[in-house]
Parts: C-alpha cells; sequence; structure tokens
C-alpha cells in the first residue's frame, strides 16, 4: 500500500539556513585574495614567495597537528588558510622565508591548537604567529622594502632567501640598486613618530607606500571587508567601532596639540588599522557575542591602537590592541549579557520591589 | 532612551528572528478541499495539553458523526466527538505523534453511510453569561489549533485576581510551508468574526486585536470588510518576519507590551487565540457542535498535489498522503511546521486537533539537515536571531560541558521556547535546540 521508502526522525528545526561554516571561511579566503594580489603587485615574487610559504607553513602545521591527535582533517574548513594569508598580509615583504615558516608554526601550533583548535582559540591565531616573530627577530621585522621597485618581479628582495637560523643580510645595496629616491626604509607611521615626516591621506588610501605586505591599501581592504559585510560573513560593527575608538581617541590628542599628534585621517588609514580592524578584530572567534560588547571591544581596540603608536616605543599598535582586546573578551562578553525579553531592568525591578 | 529609540524601529514587529524560506505560495492560492473519508479513524484520548478525555464508547458500539464518544475530565480536560458514522472498533494503544503509544479509540467508518452531522444542539448564543460561553466552548472539545493543542475554554478563563483588558488573535501563520490559517481567514472570515466577538464577551475585553502578517496582505483586507461597525474589533498586519506567531512576540508586535520572564500573557492585561481556533468556534458555537475536523496544509518537495485539506480527526498519515501523492525514496515526515513541527516515524500517526501542517521533506532538505557539525566560532548569528534575547552560543557551549544548572540560573534558559531560530542560523550546525530541550529535561528531572 505505501512505497517502500526510509523514514528519518529528527528534532525541529527541519530546515536550516544555507551559510555554514565552510561557506564563510571560503568567503573569507575570497575576500583575501585581491588583497593578496596587489600585495605581489606592489613587492614582486617576494611577497608572492613569503605567502606561500606562511600558508603552507601554517596547512602542514594544521594537519600535523590533526594526525598527532588522530582526528580527521580540519584543512576543509579554511580557517588555517585564512590565518596563512592573514599572517602573511602583516609581515615585511622581504621577510626571509624560514622566518616565516615559523611564525606559522607559532601561529598554529600555539595560537589556534593549544586551545583546541577552530572557535576554541582566546587569540588571533595569525597575531599570535605575528607576536611572536617580532619578539623573535625585531630587526627583520622592522626592515621594510620599499613599493614598486624595480626588477621585483625578478629578483628577490635579499633578505628572502636567507638560509634557516640565520640572521639576513642587510639590503642597503640591494635598495640603492633598485629604489625610488628618498626611500629611508621606515613606514608612513615610522616616519611620523621618528622623523615627523606626513604621508599624505590619498597615498595611504590608494597604498603606494611601504609597509607590511598587505596593510597598505585602506581603500582595497575597505572594498574587500565591505564584500564580506554584505554577505554578512563579517560583523560591520567591529571595525566601525574601531575605526571611531581610533578617530575619537586620536582626534582629542590632535585637537590638545596639532602639531605633535597625527590628525584622526593619518591614524585611520596608516599602518594595519584598517586591515586590523576589518580581517582581524572581526575574527569571530576572538570577538564578544553580545550586542553591547561588540561596542566595548571596538573602542577598546581603537583607543588601545592609539595610545601605543603614540605613547609606546613601537610605531605600530594595532596587533597588540587587538590581541588585549582578544583577551578582555571574556570579560567584556560577561559584562554584557544581552537584556532577556520580559526581564525587568534594574532600575524597574526596584520601583516594583 | 535607548530602549526607546529600538522599540520605535521595532514597530510592528519584536527585535531579531529570521527570515526563512516561507514556502507558502504553492498551497496559500488554492481553496480548502475536502479529504474522502478514510476507512478508519484513530483518536487518542491525549491529543489535547492537560488530562485525558474518558471514553465514553465500548468495543462495537455503533456512533455518528459528531457524537460525544469520550468525556472531559475535569476542568483542564476536552472531550472527543466522533469525526464520522461507523463502530468503535477498539480502544486501544496506538502511535502518536507525542512518542508513545497512546490509549486510543479506533473507528471502522461506515463506508456508504451519510456523513451530516447529525448530533447537533444549536444555541442561542445571545442569551449565554460569560461563564456559560466558557462551558459551551469546553463543550465543543476546542483546543488551541496553533499546534500546541492548549484546551480554548482553560485559556479563555481569566484568573479571579488578574484583568484583561485585550484579545489578540493570532494570525501570523509565522511557519514556513503552512497556509491554513491564511485560507481560513480568507474563506471563513464570517466565523471567524463572530468567533473573536464570542471569545471577546468570555473574557470581558473591550478591545480585540488580530495580528496578521504584511505577506497575507488579502487576508487583511478580508477581514477588514466585514468588520463590525463598533470599533472594537481591530486588523493589525505585522511584519513577516519568524517568529512573529509566538504569543510573546505577537503581543510585542501588536501592544507594544512585553510578557515578563515566566509570566503568561495575562500578567499584562492580554490573553491571546489562533485564528483558526476562533473561526472553528464561531461556526460551532451557535449550532451547537463538536470539533469532527480540521483544516491542514499539506506540503513539501515530495507532495503531488499540495493544497490546503479539510481532514477528519483521527485520519493516520498514511492515508492522507495516499490521497495527495507523494515522492522520493527518503522521507522526513513532519507533524506542523519546519521550525518547530515534530517528525514522526510511523505512518499510522493519526492527525490529531492540535496538526496544522503536514510537512513532507526529501532527500536535499534531509542532507542539509545532516550536516557536519563543527564547533561554535562565534559568529553571534545566534545571538542576534533569538527573539527572547538569549545567548545561544553561551548556552550551547556549557550544554556540551554538562552545566545545566548554570544554564537555568544564569543565562535564562527557561526562557526559551524552542523557535529554533538558532538552530536555523547556525553555521556550525549545532543542534542548539535539541540541546537545550536536553538541559530542560534534566533541570525538571533533577528538581523533581
Amino acid at each position: 500500500m505505501f512505497k517502500k521508502s526510509r523514514i528519518e526522525l529528527r528534532t525541529s528545526p527541519h530546515v536550516r539556513a544555507a551559510d555554514d561554516v565552510v561557506t564563510i571561511m571560503r568567503n573569507v579566503v575570497y575576500a583575501l585574495m585581491p588583497l593578496v594580489m596587489f600585495s605581489i603587485w606592489l613587492f614582486g615574487i617576494s611577497a608572492l614567495a613569503l605567502t606561500l610559504t606562511v600558508t603552507a607553513s601554517c596547512l602542514v602545521t594544521e594537519r600535523l597537528i590533526n594526525r598527532a591527535g588522530r582526528h580527521d582533517s580540519t584543512l576543509g574548513d579554511w580557517s588555517a588558510a585564512i590565518t596563512g594569508l592573514l599572517l602573511a598580509l602583516t609581515l615585511p615583504p622581504g621577510f626571509p622565508l624560514w622566518m616565516g615558516a615559523v611564525a606559522g608554526i607559532v601561529a598554529i601550533g600555539l595560537g589556534k591548537a593549544l586551545f583546541g583548535g577552530l572557535g576554541m582559540n582566546v587569540f588571533n591565531p595569525a597575531l599570535v604567529g605575528r607576536a611572536f616573530v617580532q619578539a623573535a627577530f625585531p630587526v627583520a621585522i622592522t626592515t621594510w622594502a620599499p613599493s614598486m621597485a624595480m626588477g621585483r618581479f625578478s629578483e628577490f628582495i635579499p633578505s628572502t632567501l636567507t638560509a634557516p637560523m640565520m640572521s639576513p643580510p642587510a639590503i642597503d645595496e640591494w635598495l640603492g640598486r633598485v629604489s625610488v629616491d628618498g626611500f629611508s626604509g621606515a613606514t608612513p607611521l615610522g616616519l611620523q613618530k621618528f622623523d615627523q615626516i606626513e604621508t599624505s591621506a590619498m597615498e595611504l588610501m590608494t597604498g603606494m607606500v611601504s609597509g607590511s605586505a598587505g596593510e597598505t591599501s585602506a581603500i582595497l581592504i575597505l572594498a574587500c571587508g565591505l564584500y564580506l559585510a554584505f554577505r554578512r560573513m563579517l560583523d560591520w560593527r567591529i571595525p566601525l567601532w574601531i575605526m571611531a575608538g581610533t578617530v575619537f581617541t586620536s582626534g582629542v590628542f590632535y585637537l590638545i596639540d596639532p602639531v605633535s599628534y597625527p590628525d584622526p585621517l593619518f591614524m585611520l588609514l596608516s599602518g594595519g588599522l584598517m586591515l586590523g580592524a576589518w580581517f582581524m578584530a572581526s575574527d569571530m572567534v576572538g570577538s564578544p557575542v553580545t550586542p553591547v560588547g561588540v561596542v566595548v571591544y571596538g573602542l577598546l581596540i581603537g583607543f588601545l591602537t592609539v595610545m601605543i603608536r603614540l605613547f609606546g616605543g613601537l610605531s605600530e599598535g594595532v596587533m597588540y590592541a587587538i590581541l588585549l582586546g582578544n583577551a578582555a573578551t571574556p570579560l567584556i562578553e560577561q559584562l554584557t549579557q544581552p537584556r532577556v525579553f520580559g526581564q525587568q531592568r534594574p532600575s524597574q525591578q526596584k520601583e516594583t520591589e | 532612551m535607548i530602549m526607546g529609540l529600538l522599540d520605535f524601529f521595532a514597530h510592528g514587529t519584536f527585535q531579531h528572528g529570521i527570515h526563512p524560506a516561507y514556502q507558502k505560495g504553492e498551497t496559500s492560492c488554492l481553496p480548502i478541499r475536502r479529504l474522502p473519508f478514510p476507512g478508519r479513524l484513530v483518536l487518542p484520548l491525549d491529543q489535547h495539553i492537560g488530562k485525558p478525555a474518558t471514553a465514553l464508547v465500548k468495543k462495537g458500539q455503533e456512533i455518528v458523526r459528531g457524537e460525544p464518544i469520550a468525556a472531559a475530565d475535569g476542568f483542564m480536560s476536552v472531550p472527543i466527538h466522533a469525526p464520522a458514522t461507523g463502530r468503535v472498533r477498539a480502544i486501544e494503544l496506538m502511535d502518536t505523534s507525542r512518542g508513545p503509544k497512546a490509549l486510543s479509540i479506533v473507528i471502522d467508518v461506515y463506508e456508504s453511510a451519510s456523513q451530516e452531522v447529525l448530533w447537533t444542539t444549536p444555541r442561542d448564543m445571545d442569551a449565554l453569561s460569560p461563564g456559560q460561553i466558557i462551558e459551551a466552548i469546553q463543550q465543543t472539545g476546542m483546543v488551541g489549533m496553533g499546534g500546541a493543542a492548549f484546551p480554548s475554554h482553560v485559556k479563555l478563563t481569566i484568573p479571579e485576581d488578574q484583568n484583561v483588558d485585550t484579545l489578540v488573535v493570532n494570525g501570523c501563520e509565522c511557519e514556513p510551508y503552512l497556509s491554513c490559517d491564511h485560507r481560513v481567514m480568507l474563506e471563513y472570515t464570517e466565523d471567524l468574526i463572530r468567533g473573536v466577538q464570542y471569545a471577546m464577551r468570555a473574557t470581558q475585553t473591550e478591545v480585540a486585536v488580530i495580528g496578521i502578517e504584511d505577506n497575507k496582505m488579502d487576508a487583511v483586507e478580508a477581514i477588514r470588510k466585514l468588520l463590525p461597525a463598533d470599533g472594537n474589533i481591530l486588523v493589525k498586519a505585522v511584519r513577516t518576519k519568524y517568529p512573529q506567531g509566538s504569543e510573546k512576540m505577537l503581543i510585542k508586535a501588536t501592544l507594544g507590551r512585553e510578557v515578563p520572564a515566566g509570566g503568561l500573557p495575562s500578567h499584562i492585561g492580554v490573553v491571546v487565540n489562533n485564528v483558526g481556533t476562533l473561526a472553528a468556534l464561531g461556526r460551532l458555537l451557535p449550532a451547537g457542535e463538536g470539533m469532527t475536523e480540521r483544516v491542514v496544509t499539506i506540503a513539501g518537495p515530495g507532495v503531488e498535489q499540495p493544497g490546503n485539506y479539510l481532514v477528519p480527526i483521527g485520519t493516520t498519515l498514511g492515508f492522507v498522503l495516499d490521497q495527495v501523492g507523494y515522492q522520493g525514496t527518503q522521507h522526513e515526515f513532519i507533524l506542523g511546521g519546519p521550525m518547530m513541527g515534530t517528525s514522526v516515524s510511523s505512518l499510522d500517526t493519526p492527525i490529531t486537533k492540535g496538526t496544522s501542517g503536514i510537512l513532507l521533506l526529501n532527500e536535499p532538505d534531509i542532507e542539509n539537515e545532516t550536516r557536519r557539525i563543527w564547533p561554535c566560532i562565534k559568529c553571534a548569528r545566534c545571538v542576534d536571531a533569538c527573539p527572547m534575547h538569549l545567548n545561544p552560543s553561551m548556552l550551547g557551549q556549557l550544554a556540551a560541558k554538562r552545566e545545566y544548572e548554570t544554564m537555568a540560573d544564569e543565562y535564562h534558559l527557561n526562557d526559551c521556547f524552542e523557535c529554533g531560530c538558532c538552530s536555523y542560523v547556525c553555521p556550525s550546525s549545532i543542534p542548539l535546540v535539541q540541546y537545550f530541550r536536553i538541559a530542560k529535561a534534566v533541570n525538571r528531572e533533577m528538581a523533581a
């Protein structure tokens, strides 16, 4: 009487939204691709080699840890690839490849796997890797190459091919050969902080400046970030509040003393702020889930970035600001639990008591 | 101040919620059709919330359509009426959608009998007092037809110490696929308005607001055209969003009032009823008949002739599906909608008073449901979806650690009404609602 068929028995809800983790992560990779391409165009084959090395290092580390823990492969969730790409984008383009590989191992090993893998990490893994190499190789990570150098597609930056466990050679001779006039080997933030030379907003927006591989073009980062935000795969509130926090904090200092402090627009567009705000601080795992928490988290990172940039020993502050923001996330979440529907606000509770 | 501003923007709706694919088009445009009487009916004695009814008939007894065959056992119970003329085959344990087998009256329907309702005792409704209306409602055996199957007369009885000023009528039908309430509003409009008036008299409320999602503007217009001139009944279009049809969300959307956590609508002066229930009451009360059939949406990708059908209570799932036809080799049979309905394993499961839909999902949906579960990536989509403003992400992590008490004490687990929004949006496919059901069950057991 009845057709032969298999009957499934499940609990509600019986339908699901289309997006899953893999779709989201894959789209983040898509969104990062233009940034990677742009960095390769700016810095040539050195940037390409660095991106490939760091990403491969992340993937291999992830797979080895899967195997050691006898787990199924988690490469399919794309998150290790994202960590690799992001990490590569935060490093100077001439960064020695072996150091890049170390950064990748630390990012996945210490930043992610140690905490229990995807979703469990407290800190953004890419930034953990970046912080490690910042401490371990202070010279290499502050050796900047100029963008648009001559012969960048035929010749590596000399430091790129440093043998493992060796310090990179000085690149002065190479710089002299390829460089555009007047390149001082400093980023716009460094120029501003140590030499009081301000780079124009236009140059910062388009990204024709020196800096880490992928943190140079504010416009491109914004476009890629907005793509993700429109696909609802990135919480636009986080970068928005970070930018607001940065503008507000630096605005206060600028109003106090416009001569010695940079203007808010410069703060917003320079260094890793845009990349950090759109692609690292907005990393879902390390940011709060509560709506109010997102605001606090964003403002905190913006504030810390400006404080570190202005008063710290480093010219760049986004990385540590985000790591501190990540660390504060559990506390922020605890303090900003949403008001449950139908629950009385404390003020009302007093009235009724 | 900020909350006030948010309330302003949330006018005509509530905050959060989701927009699943509604899939109502293929059934909502078709008129209600009657399904033939099956050869056998199965009527569980506890197809409502409360105490099961007590059987009035014996094995072998002949019964006529509309005759009471089971009586209410106390106030928290409703009678059951024979949906067809026939003979009682047995009173035994049968499959039900609730899980365990339940004592049911099984009827062999006479094939050639005229299925006219013969058992009626017409009432003069104008002469009845509020208390008598409540009594009459219990005699019809009416329960909430939206799915909960809560006895209607209990719902319309306002506790002595509470004051109710508004009757909210729920015409949202926010569950995807379902369109039976939509068709009822279009086709039984006069019955509905009469039912609303009876309910207003029973609860002594001055105002009634019919809340309808704005994807059913034809229903809004149809009702507005027939409203009485006194202006006590209002029709309000609310935004189309799931779970708009949840009591608390609908009250928020229509009146701007918030039911306190752990409280009932009557605490803020509101009583809520479903349009299907009131339309049925509007017809049954004056005629003095019992509830013997209901409109059921039969839909889903595997169904050959989807639509809204008038089905005798007690018809089995298998009979219904044979009538409408279905395809595929792998199925999920769901009684109710896809968000909150129950999937059943047996084609012998009967349609009961609370069954608003039969949904048949096949391979693509089932595959989508059985996706790999990833760890929580704290994307906060569930937090932004939860209409109760809970933190399902945190609740889910606590559930994984079996910290069920913390979930209830600190994260408001008991305010969750299992609408399924969090599970729906979760990109990690974490079965959050299922976790919460387990947590609640364990907490109940620990408390007992």
